[in-house]
């Protein structure tokens, strides 16, 4: 059970750092971005080639995804949906998904629809460094289940290196929105574009800055989903990117909290659902626990009741 | 002879011009095997494209699950085809006995359009009470739901009736029966849809739903999806008019799953996923939102290109070819200079058909 809920809370911090880019995107621009689970792929082809052909190391592989995929979120920004800035929300949604299909299909032109093998990136002296002292640390939870005593086994130093990375960009995003002069200026125009503008906020700039890090989370979870599920094909990213979209709103679609909550609530859930019930796919439960949420408080966990106006 | 029933009767001439086109081709031979194959299911997904628009276009509710219904007609008409080939005698192969093709597909359409409406009713209630993006990702799990379930239920049939198990009967050693619906790997059909069958359906289909558009509850409809405050305060009871909208758009979405399911030789749950209730999205979006007209063309066109590509040279590139234009169709047509120019170019017509506002009817 706690191997469980351990190994949900680590599938849930991927959906979580997804779930993060939908919903600051949502909040922001007011768009679903169908497109973002497939910066996922994207992200987990540039750090798989880097570190199989040209030999990089996982954290500089890391980098170098990131920046591909902030440039590819920024671009896609640029081209694809800043023309459509005043177009119905339909119209946006189908460029999305045109843009999701663009991604894909340019990926399996690239990488053929044969599955790559992602290397294990967790079984890496780097990693077995930190996790050797994080052990000492946080050893409670997992070591009940392991049999070496005290050390982790692969699979489990990959979670807790996930939940790990998931709560320091946590932490830096909530710092950033709170802070920063940028994450001030993300905030005022989710609040009210129209305002923001008035008060010399560059809405554009602050759209494409939203993307850019958004994507630039997207590789990150690339990378984790990868090294814990390593099979990369060119739809690697669309149901990882579906679930994580059901986790934004489940939390609550626009708030940064909430995405972080209910990722690790869908993880969580989609890894007991197939322990406890394992003829069933889990996903029915994922989903039939979104409707549940949904109907009891239509906005989400954590999201706002907007009044309506007559 | 009014507007609206002019553009209803333009409607059916051009399903029936369509036909009478392609039926002549058939029956000349001047089609290609390929095209020849691609009918049916492209008037399947005409059905589908105008049974989505009824909820998208003029309900003004966003789904994204609409595969889901699909999905259900289509095993529906697989169960039916099995329980009836179960039951009954006939000589020679099903292919000789048009007798037999007639009822299977008549009684599969109807009991798939009422399985579909069930399903759409029972699924509406709560879904109808949300709005916006809020009743567009609750439809997509819906629809993952129902394939989920397709996935890992098992069908079979014998001499003591019909069998649902969440287990493969056929792994057993002892196992005597037919299956019918065999989880993952779908069911296997035998073809019974014709290209006519089709085309009537379709009429039916257009019938129905324009009567709808024209009617009382049709303009209540538009009148919520316009401006839901002011229909509410008027008295309308917006629910009611909702469900029956989208049950009535689940059930010809059941019809045009079953239409598509009798025209293969096998479906899989997998087919019905995500991305085919976005295929039906598109069409729509395409051909102009609450136009019924542009919905069976951007249907019956969009079908065909990806197909088309596949014989020409761009081969490897047509999904791509296809996602390019995809952005395209949405850039130019919501270019604000380019929508000031066509307004000048088409006076009297109606605005660019792609914001919600402007279909105003079929």
């Amino acid at each position: 059970m706690l191997t469980n809920l351990f190994n949900g809370i680590g599938l849930g911090s991927v959906y979580a750092i997804i779930a993060l880019g939908y919903t600051m995107v949502y909040g922001i621009a007011k768009m679903l971005n169908f497109a973002h689970g497939d910066v996922i792929m994207v992200g987990g082809y540039a750090s798989y080639c880097t570190m199989m052909y040209l030999g990089w190391p996982p954290a500089a592989a890391l980098l170098f995804s990131m920046a591909i995929c902030t440039v590819l979120g920024v671009l896609v920004e640029r081209l694809a949906y800043k023309p459509l800035r005043n177009a119905s929300n339909l119209a946006v949604l189908i460029t999305a998904i045109g843009v999701s299909y663009f991604l894909q299909n340019a990926a399996l032109l690239i990488w053929s629809s044969n599955p790559k093998v992602f290397p294990n990136i967790f079984n890496m002296p780097f990693f077995q460094g930190v996790t050797a002292s994080a052990a000492s640390v946080s050893a409670d939870a997992a070591a009940a289940d392991t049999a070496s005593s005290g050390v982790f086994s692969v699979k489990q130093r990959g979670t807790l290196i996930t939940i790990v990375v998931n709560l320091i960009i946590m932490a830096g995003l909530t710092l950033f929105t709170s802070k920063t002069k940028m994450g001030k200026a993300m905030r005022a125009v989710s609040e009210d574009r129209g305002a923001a503008t008035l008060m010399g906020i560059n809405v554009n700039r602050t759209i494409s800055m939203t993307f850019a890090i958004g994507s630039g989370l997207a590789a990150i979870a690339g990378v984790l989903l990868c090294a814990t599920y390593p099979n990369l094909v060119p739809t690697t990213g669309s149901m990882p990117g579906i679930k994580a979209f059901v986790a934004a709103v489940f939390g609550g679609i626009g708030s940064i909290p909430g995405a972080m909550i209910g990722g690790i609530l869908l993880g969580v859930i989609e890894i007991t659902a197939r322990a406890l019930v394992p003829t069933v796919p889990s996903d029915i439960f994922v989903f039939a626990v979104l409707i549940i949420v949904l109907l009891v408080k239509p906005s989400g966990l954590f999201g706002k009741t907007v009044r309506e106006k007559v | 002879m009014n507007n609206k029933s002019k553009n209803a009767f333009l409607n059916y001439g051009l399903v029936i011009v369509f036909f009478v086109v392609f039926q002549a081709l058939l029956s000349t031979g001047n089609i290609s095997s390929l095209l020849k194959g691609l009918l049916v299911p492209m008037t399947a997904y005409m059905i589908l494209a105008i049974s989505l628009n009824l909820v998208v276009g003029i309900s003004g509710e966003l789904s994204l699950g609409h595969a889901g219904f699909m999905s259900i007609g289509a095993f529906t008409a697989a169960f039916v085809e099995g329980v009836i080939l179960n039951n009954i005698k006939m000589e020679g192969p099903l292919s000789k006995n048009l007798g037999v093709q007639i009822l299977i597909f008549v009684i599969s359409v109807i009991v798939a359009a009422v399985f579909a409406a069930i399903a759409g009713f029972l699924i509406g209630i709560p879904v109808l009470r949300l709005n916006g993006d809020y009743l567009a990702i609750v439809t997509l799990a819906f629809g993952e739901i129902i394939k989920n379930i397709f996935n890992c239920i098992y069908i079979s049939i014998d001499e003591t009736g019909v069998h649902i198990s969440d287990k493969n009967p056929s792994l057993d050693a002892s196992f005597a029966g037919k299956m019918i619906l065999e989880g993952p790997q779908g069911s296997v059909i035998k073809k019974v849809s014709i290209f006519a069958a089709g085309i009537i359906l379709l009429l039916l289909v257009l019938i129905i739903v324009q009567n709808l558009v024209n009617s009382k509850a049709g303009r209540a409809i538009m009148a919520m999806r316009d401006n839901r405050i002011a229909a509410e305060s008027s008295g309308l009871p917006i629910k009611k008019y909702k469900l029956m909208a989208f049950t009535i758009s689940a059930a010809i979405a059941g019809a045009g799953g079953a239409l598509f399911a009798l025209n293969s030789t096998g479906i899989t749950p997998k087919q019905f996923d995500f991305n085919a209730s976005i295929l039906i999205l598109v069409f729509v979006v395409l051909g102009g939102i609450g136009n019924m007209t542009g919905s069976m063309i951007a249907a019956a066109l969009l079908y065909i290109l990806p197909e088309m590509l596949r014989e020409l040279d761009v081969q490897k590139y047509r999904m791509l070819i296809y996602a390019v234009l995809l952005i395209a169709v949405m850039l130019i047509t919501n270019n604000e200079k380019i929508r000031a120019l066509a307004g000048r170019v088409f006076k009297k017509k109606d605005k660019v058909s792609v914001k919600p506002e402007a279909g105003k009817e079929a």
